[in-house]
């Protein structure tokens, strides 16, 4: 019987494991389904992790390294090469592994940071044909930095996420020419940062309010169509731009990874496509937890840290101490936020903050963030600017929480 | 008075540079971003990140970068110094893989552990 099972071995599950040995679990598995610890993050060589967490520029590769000497030099077991095929909500875990086989575990707590994937090309359903040459960002990252494959030399952008503005820069450094990034909404859903650094840097332009309409080519891409698309997003007759190139990468969201999590029965959000979550990480069924890209798609490794960390100690917490119980207070997302993280908070729960993540449904400029209970405004924090493709976080002092009942509001009110 | 957008880290801060007043820098919320706009105006510099070739590792290639930023207009220059290289695993992260690369001051350092596989 094991205290905690972590499933996913990324940066979630892995800052999860770390904070439960922490707090005195002795009995804990990661089960990863890759070869190696460190998830996403052993392909993403750039930097600008860990400024937050280790108030330090360091790589993906780093990062991860970090966690994992971390996890080694405690007694935390890992099984490499093993996927999960199932969780209960008696958290039995089922799992299958080349040297291991079929296994069944029991635990007490069960982490779920089984992170997210991408979105594909069948999930936009771009007309055209079905040539060689189309890949999402995050697979071209895999061969070009992992791999040692260069998918292409003529490179059209589909998204302006945050991996296919790196992608764009990588493909640029390794000799490829990158065409054009084309972003169907008016704002990209990266961060500035990025827009300066991987396409400003090369002079890679931005097609904003633009979308792919047609693939070209028979057996590799040959030339893709770019349309300018109207308010409503559809594209607009007669604004056709054809590139001419022998690759299209697709960075067009993300979907959090949560098969297992449906099949367990928790309850799930629509707003993040992931699990609905209490203050603590914990999901409907108690004593599981999940942290990191599962519950919501992060812009940033170091939140997905403090998230994850908080999951591992709660584990802990359940195990060591038992249920929370106490007033529940629902979070609701009102004008102008898409989503809140967590969705739920037991104010007995709360130590001094309670930290909500969330996102805004639009680009704006000098804000008020305005959480209110009721008819009473009971936080209010202001922003100089907020856009969708930055994770917003605000820090709710616990006695603020005290005073309200039922269900607290979050909204955005531009100046 | 110019408009950037700090890219020292993911917080992308919107800086505001005075040229006239001795590069004063408003807009950051820390001392990185008052450093980053002064430079980015006088000599921009950036963090090279890439892969270099390495045998008898788990992978063709290993991660590496620049230890420090490299003037902006050294980035191809970096890029084809490092085509020439080939590591042999083991690799540990921070073994330097090209002293002082292209004049630039920097080293060119391995991000990450590249065990050997039998």
């Amino acid at each position: 019987m094991y205290d905690l099972i972590v499933v996913g071995g990324g940066p979630a599950g892995l800052a999860a494991a770390w904070a439960a040995w922490e707090k005195g679990l002795r009995k804990i598995l990661i089960v990863e389904r890759d070869r190696e610890l460190g998830g996403i993050l052993n392909q993403c060589i750039h930097n600008g992790f860990g400024l937050h967490h280790f108030k330090e520029e360091l790589t993906g590769p780093e990062y991860a390294g970090r966690f994992i000497s971390m996890i080694h030099a405690t007694g935390v077991e890992t099984r490499l090469d093993t996927m999960v095929l199932e969780v209960t909500w008696d958290k039995r875990v089922c799992m299958v592994g080349k040297s291991t086989g079929y296994r069944e575990e029991q635990a007490k707590t069960v982490v779920l940071a089984m992170g997210c994937r991408e979105r594909t090309r069948g999930a936009i359903a771009i007309p055209g044909t079905r040539p060689a040459g189309i890949f999402t960002a995050g697979a071209a990252q895999r061969y070009v930095n992992m791999e040692g494959w260069l998918p292409g030399k003529r490179v059209v952008i589909l998204g302006s996420g945050d991996i296919g503005l790196i992608m764009a820069r990588r493909m640029t450094l390794e000799g490829a020419k990158v065409l054009a990034c084309v972003e169907v909404m008016p704002y990209s859903g990266g961060l500035s940062r990025n827009i300066v650094q991987c396409l400003q840097d090369f002079d890679i332009p931005l097609y904003l309010s633009h979308t792919v309409t047609e693939i070209r080519g028979e057996k590799r891409v040959e030339q893709v169509v770019v349309s300018r698309v109207d308010e409503n997003r559809r594209p607009i007759p007669g604004t056709e731009m054809v590139f001419d190139c022998d690759t299209l990468l697709l960075s067009v969201g993300l979907i959090p990874e949560n098969e297992l999590t449906r099949q367990a029965g928790i309850e799930m959000d629509p707003r993040t496509n992931g699990p609905k979550v209490y203050e603590n990480m914990e999901v409907s069924v108690p004593g599981i937890f999940a942290c990191g890209n599962v519950c919501h798609v992060h812009d940033l490794v170091d939140y997905v840290t403090a998230e994850s960390l908080r999951a591992g100690e709660a584990a802990a917490a359940y195990v060591l101490s038992g249920d929370r119980a106490g007033k529940t207070l629902t979070v609701q997302n009102g004008p102008g936020v898409t989503y809140t993280v967590p969705q739920k908070i037991r104010t007995e729960g709360v130590e001094k903050n309670c930290g909500i993540f969330f996102r805004v449904n639009r680009v704006c400029r000098d804000s008020e963030i305005l959480v209110t209970s009721g008819e009473t405004v009971i936080a209010k924090y202001s922003r100089s600017h907020l856009a969708p493709g930055e994770m917003e976080h605000i820090m709710l002092p616990g006695v603020l929480l005290n005073k309200a009942e039922g269900e607290i509001t979050l909204s955005v009110r531009e100046a | 008075m110019k408009e950037l957008i700090c890219i020292v880290c993911p917080n992308s801060c919107h800086l505001r540079v005075d040229e006239e007043r001795n590069f004063q820098v408003s807009g950051n919320s820390c001392p990185r971003g008052a450093e980053y706009g002064r430079s980015e105006l006088m000599h921009p510099v950036r963090v090279v990140t890439s892969t270099v070739r390495c045998r008898g590792g788990a992978y063709p290639r290993c991660p590496v970068k620049t230890n420090r930023p490299v003037p902006k207009e050294s980035i191809f220059a970096v890029m084809d110094a490092m085509e020439g290289v080939t590591l042999t695993a083991p690799v540990r992260t921070g073994d330097i893989v090209i002293q002082n690369i292209c004049g630039t001051g920097a080293d060119l350092v391995a991000t990450r552990n590249m065990e050997k596989e039998n």
